[in-house]
């Protein structure tokens, strides 16, 4: 095996007294879904937020195709590759459907100290972001307004706009927080048909989708990684089980 | 790439014909008779590219400058300052304005936008307060008296600033410069990162932009638009003050953008029209619509304080009419076009 | 060095007063998350008032006593009648609708008043010097030392020490928990607009003496106090206190011995020319260095 695309080594950060990643590594090969599962308060979102880059880290190192980027700011890693979707949407509301898309486009595609043509009419911009709207099921909303769509399209264009940018790695913080059965079944579909092409990093709460779509599954609790292995070997996992899926019920709630 | 025409709705048609008939003002105060009209609706056109320049970082940005009327001062003063030196040449005088608006922006600007919220909105203002006191405490240059200016800019023979109709030619020809400018400047690659960062500024940082380069760029690009309507006033008043840039100065050019509308690149103009004369006339309604009730003198020693009126109708504006006069045209386009529909 | 101490002392009370006003805007920052610019027009208010009632009652403690009271109503008069439907909404909305107010305020002044402006005399015992360990001060500004600094251990107890000042500083860190403690929050909010009037208030009346009354006196001292709060950290009451005596200080000090400073080292007519721009430059100075090194002010909300 190639060395992994993206690497973990010893990471650790703390707010307060509060031990959010405690010494944390994870390798990641080209081309793996890996899922990043934990109850509530295991430290996911911190440890996401440290890959891509809003907060840093207090030691250790991340090396993304043998970089480090461990001090890199968040729109250094953009650049480099890693692009990540929010598990709050965060999204430009009073925008079109089709702006929030080319904008994420944009930030990849040459620099933006353009002031005179119209970026509206930019094949370059636009193009990429109806192909992506048009493979996450967005391209008739296109042109509404980002605060007109609902719930489950938010996300879905939370997915578009991630995948817009061509990145090498996706790194997705619940891409199914809020989503009823049925739309969740259909973002499993969509993450099922987009990992043929993508090495991913998920972070999910939803135990179903995690081990129909994981290769490989880490278990983070009070921000120390469990275990890691393939989802039977999780699922058989004694530890795994005592210390998180006696809490499972939970988390599904 | 092609150019694109806005289209054709309610709101854009009273603009284009709210533009035309700038165009024609003179035309109006020749035949009429009305000096006062041109002398009133020159400073309308002045004031409307300093409001335009501030809708760019207020209404496109969303970042909340409360010092936006320093360059008003910054680009009055450097025309005052030079001619008080004896150099009246505009190709000497203007440039000189425009950088030093550009460099007061840019160093400003580096340091207000580390800050958020409320933090920028005083930053802003404190500098804008703290260039008044400058200015206020040179003697040299009239301190809180003002400079007087006795010479216009000078260009060419064949441009002569002193004449009150060239000069409003003038001022017009700039702000639709500025306003073709900036329709191109919102709708280019620049404009789209902009509009992200007032909708979302941490989600722009996640998607890869280093959002204060371009929100600093855009800060000092205002700048000198406005420092350029500094000048325009310094040459229209013959006079410049530290008044020019005092804080309320920067709170008018506010209420213009919020009363026009901050949605459009040309909302502001209206509001500029709608403020200022406003400011006229509203002294004239207090009159007339007292007569009846209190007497003719009353309403007359009534109407000098028509700011009691100005002020609660601001609140009003805030409170029930958010869009300003632009939201205003686009509620009564879609009535019109939903009963064209049914 | 008589001079210097004199100096030290009026920059102490010139810092307190504008403690005095920042303390009311810094709290309704933290607490209604509101930009108040017509905090200058509570300030202006409380000095007008002052020096009428004064002139009514013959009494400069009297007139000092019932316009703060008044300063008090009108404050809250004014949460019920505008503030309230400001709360929740954006800072423009804010800046804008107090603009307004303070429009509105200037003339109500104008009209009531005349443009004139007032003065307010003060009583033969206060005007004498006062004579502390061999040196002598004005007795006024003694007082407003005193008063400002009680008014301040008041603030503090209030704060830091009854069940409102629980509610307040809970307040302005989590507004929703105090609705849900069930709290009357309108009622709260209400009191503390009023305090921070109050204090407002306060403040003008007790500069009244030195400055004349005037349309617009709440302004250029309003600048200070948001210069004040923005060093101090918006919404941290301890921050506006320190804040506010650096300002004070610096101003003061800065004032008086920075021509001579400039002096040493420029020309006596370079440096006549520049100090007194100079000198007012100082503060601004100083608020974009603290914003440099600590972009969220001294002391942001929450280590109050």
């Amino acid at each position: 095996m190639s060395a992994p695309l993206l690497q973990v080594e010893n990471l650790a950060k703390r707010f307060g007294g509060i031990v959010a990643t405690d010494n944390v590594s994870l390798a990641i090969p080209q081309g793996e879904l890996h899922a990043l599962i934990g109850p509530n308060g295991a430290g996911k979102t911190t440890l996401i937020a440290q890959l891509s880059g809003s907060i840093f880290a207090d030691a250790g190192r991340i090396t993304f195709d043998g970089q480090e980027i461990t001090r890199l700011s968040m729109p250094k890693r953009s650049h480099f590759g890693l692009a990540r979707s929010f598990q709050i949407t965060s999204l430009f509301l009073d925008m079109s459907v089709i702006d929030n898309v080319a904008l994420a486009v944009q930030a990849h595609a040459g620099h933006s100290f353009s002031f005179w043509s119209d970026a509206r009419s930019e094949v370059a911009l636009r193009q990429p972001a109806r192909e992506a709207l048009a493979r996450v099921g967005l391209a008739a909303s296109a042109d509404k307004i980002t605060a007109e769509l609902s719930h489950g399209e938010h996300r879905l264009l939370e997915l578009a706009m991630a995948l817009a940018v061509k990145p090498r790695m996706l790194l997705l913080d619940e891409p199914m927080a809020g989503l009823g059965p049925e739309e969740s079944a259909r973002m499993v579909e969509m993450l099922r048909d987009i990992k043929r092409g993508y090495t991913i990093l998920l972070v999910e709460h939803d135990m179903e989708a995690v081990f129909a779509l994981a290769d490989r599954i880490t278990v983070l609790v009070y921000g120390r990684v469990i275990a890691t292995g393939m989802p039977n070997d999780i699922r058989a996992n004694a530890q795994v089980r005592e210390a998180y899926l006696g809490d499972a019920e939970v988390a599904h709630g | 790439m092609p150019f694109r025409l806005p289209p054709l709705t309610l709101r854009n048609v009273v603009v284009a014909l709210v533009l035309i008939a700038l165009a024609l003002l003179p035309v109006y105060s020749q035949l009429a008779g009305d000096r006062f009209a041109l002398t009133l609706f020159t400073r309308i056109v002045i004031l409307a590219l300093s409001a335009l320049s501030l809708n760019l970082i207020l209404g496109f940005g969303g970042m909340m400058s409360f010092g936006h009327a320093v360059y008003l001062g910054i680009g009055g003063y450097a025309v005052g300052m030079l001619a008080k030196e004896g150099i009246y040449s505009g190709f000497i005088q203007w440039p000189v304005a425009i950088l030093a608006s550009a460099l007061f922006a840019l160093v400003t600007g580096a340091l207000s936008l580390r800050t958020r919220g409320v933090y920028f909105i005083m930053i802003t203002l404190a500098f804008a307060q703290m260039a008044y006191y400058i200015v206020s405490g040179i003697a040299r240059y009239g301190g809180d008296d003002g400079l007087t200016i006795y010479k216009r800019s000078q260009f060419f023979e064949a441009l002569n600033l002193s004449s009150k109709t060239q000069f409003y030619y003038v001022c017009l020809v700039i702000l639709y410069l500025a306003i073709y400018f900036l329709y191109r400047l919102v709708n280019s690659r620049f404009g789209m990162v902009l509009q992200g960062t007032r909708s979302n500024d941490a989600r722009m940082r996640a998607i890869g932009f280093s959002t204060y380069r371009y929100k600093l760029t855009a800060f000092v690009i205002a700048g000198v638009l406005c420092g350029i309507s500094g000048i325009l006033l310094a040459n229209q008043g013959d006079f410049v003050s530290p008044s020019m840039m005092y804080w309320t100065r920067s709170g008018d050019l506010i209420i213009m953008v919020v009363l026009g509308g901050m949605g459009t690149v040309a909302g502001p103009v209206m509001g500029a029209i709608a403020f200022l004369v406003l400011e006229e006339i509203l002294p004239i309604l207090i009159k007339l619509g007292g007569v009846p009730f209190v007497g003719a003198s009353a309403a007359a020693r009534a109407s000098e304080y028509w700011m009691i009126v100005m002020g609660p109708l601001l609140l009003l504006v805030v409170l029930f009419a958010r869009g300003g006069i632009d939201g205003l045209l686009n509620l009564i386009g879609d009535k019109f076009k939903q009963r064209g529909r049914s | 060095m008589t001079l210097f101490i004199e100096q030290c002392l009026n920059g102490l009370q010139f810092g307190l007063l504008l403690f005095m006003l920042a303390a009311g805007l810094t709290l309704v920052f933290g607490i209604m998350d509101l930009v108040n610019l017509a905090h200058g027009s509570l300030y202006m208010m409380g000095a007008y008032f002052a020096a009428t009632f004064t002139a009514l009652t013959g009494s400069f403690i009297a007139g000092a006593v019932v316009g703060l009271a008044a300063t008090l109503v009108v404050g809250m008069a004014v949460e019920v009648i505008a503030m309230r439907r400001l709360y929740g909404r954006d800072h423009l909305d804010h800046v804008l609708g107090t603009f307004g107010l303070i429009l509105f305020f200037n003339e109500l002044v104008r009209i009531i008043w005349g443009p004139a402006g007032l003065s307010l005399p003060l009583p033969g015992w206060l005007q004498q010097p006062l004579s502390i360990f061999g040196f002598q001060y004005s007795a006024y500004r003694f007082s407003i030392i005193v008063v400002s600094l009680a008014v301040a251990a008041g603030l503090y107890l209030l704060v830091m020490r009854t069940r409102t000042g629980m509610l307040i500083r809970a307040g302005a860190s989590n507004r929703e928990m105090v609705g849900a403690l069930g709290v009357n929050i309108k009622l709260l909010y209400t009191l503390v607009f009023g305090l921070g009037a109050a204090l407002a208030g306060l403040a003008g009346l007790m500069n009244a003496p030195i400055l004349t009354v005037q349309i617009g006196m709440g302004e250029n001292i309003l600048i200070l106090a948001f210069v004040i709060t923005v060093i101090g950290g918006i919404g941290s009451i301890r921050g506006a206190l320190v804040a506010a005596l650096f300002v004070g200080f610096i101003d003061t000090l800065g004032r008086s011995y920075f021509p001579d400073i400039l002096r040493e080292m420029l020309s006596p007519t370079a440096a006549s020319t520049l100090a007194p721009a100079l000198s007012s430059m100082l503060i601004y100075l100083l608020m974009a260095i603290v914003l440099i090194v600590k972009p969220e002010g001294l002391f942001s909300a929450g280590q109050r």
